[in-house]
């Protein structure tokens, strides 16, 4: 068994530059946070990547997955299973506090507001 | 339903219309996705579960590519040289109760049902299937007899 073009993975390109196909994903907002689910099928936590920099959050990951030698690609709808997108994060997130975790190939990012932008109630003196 | 053989180059589902303009449009997605941000309250689109087909010397080897599904919400069949992959995936976003913004809700959920058009040499009581990060294998064994042979010469 070896890793061959039903999945294949190009590597020793640089990976700006590799064509890249865009995770679908699910974000919803409440009162603590954002929750992001991304579907990254085949990516395994050693090739998962989740980085920020500055305001910039970016995913990406490669699938591998093990298929027979000398296999003839009939079909393919996921060409180069390599998963990358990247979204800007506002200023009340805090991206210190990224929680991350991965399984069954979706990957799930909990991103915490900062504290102080949280959503308070605000008392109405009356007098 | 519709399914052509796989071996020809051509490939349809049952579903039709729609699946296929989605896949277009995933595919030009694909093609002009320059790799820019999108901002993290954006939305943006597919066939599910993504299918790859290939063939070895010795099976024909399905992908599929379902993330976040479960082995017990999965049904493979194989009936009359049609390989029929259907199961169903839950949303796993919180919908109800709580107070919360959704800005994307790409991700597929729902029951899916996709139908393969296995080739003539496919030996349907031999298939094997096993799921591994959200990727379903499936593995059909060609027939002994359509299998290259040496012919000894006497």
């Amino acid at each position: 068994m070896e890793n061959t073009n039903v999945a294949k993975v190009e590597r020793n390109t640089p990976e700006a530059a590799r064509a890249a196909l865009v995770p679908p994903v699910d974000i919803v907002e409440n009162d603590v946070g954002i929750t992001l689910l991304a579907d990254m099928p085949g990516v395994s936590k050693e090739r998962l990547g989740v980085r920020v920099d500055g305001d910039n959050l970016l995913i990406e990951g490669s699938a591998e997955v093990k298929v027979p030698e000398q296999l003839e690609l009939l079909h393919s709808e996921i060409r180069n299973p390599y998963f990358r997108r990247s979204f800007t994060l506002s200023r009340e997130l805090d991206p210190s506090k990224i929680e991350a975790s991965l399984r069954d190939g979706v990957l799930r990012l909990h991103i915490p507001k900062a504290e102080e932008a949280r959503p308070r109630r605000v008392e109405i003196k009356v007098g | 339903m519709e399914a052509k053989g796989i071996m020809n180059g051509s490939f349809r589902f049952a579903g039709d219309l729609f699946p296929e303009l989605s896949r277009l449009q995933q595919r030009l997605d694909e093609v002009f996705q320059t790799g820019g941000a999108t901002n993290i309250r954006e939305l943006a689109r597919g066939t599910f579960p993504a299918v790859n087909v290939g063939s070895s010397p010795d099976s024909i080897e399905v992908l599929a590519f379902a993330p976040g599904v479960d082995a017990k919400a999965l049904q493979i069949t194989v009936d009359k040289g049609l390989l029929v992959i259907a199961g169903e995936r839950s949303r796993s976003t919180p919908t109800d109760g709580e107070k919360q913004n959704v800005y994307a809700q790409e991700r597929f959920a729902g029951s899916f049902r996709r139908v393969i058009s296995l080739p003539e040499d496919a030996d349907p009581t031999k298939v094997e299937a096993s799921l591994r990060d959200g990727v379903l294998r499936i593995s059909v064994a060609k027939r002994e007899s359509s299998k290259p042979r040496q012919i000894a010469i006497n």
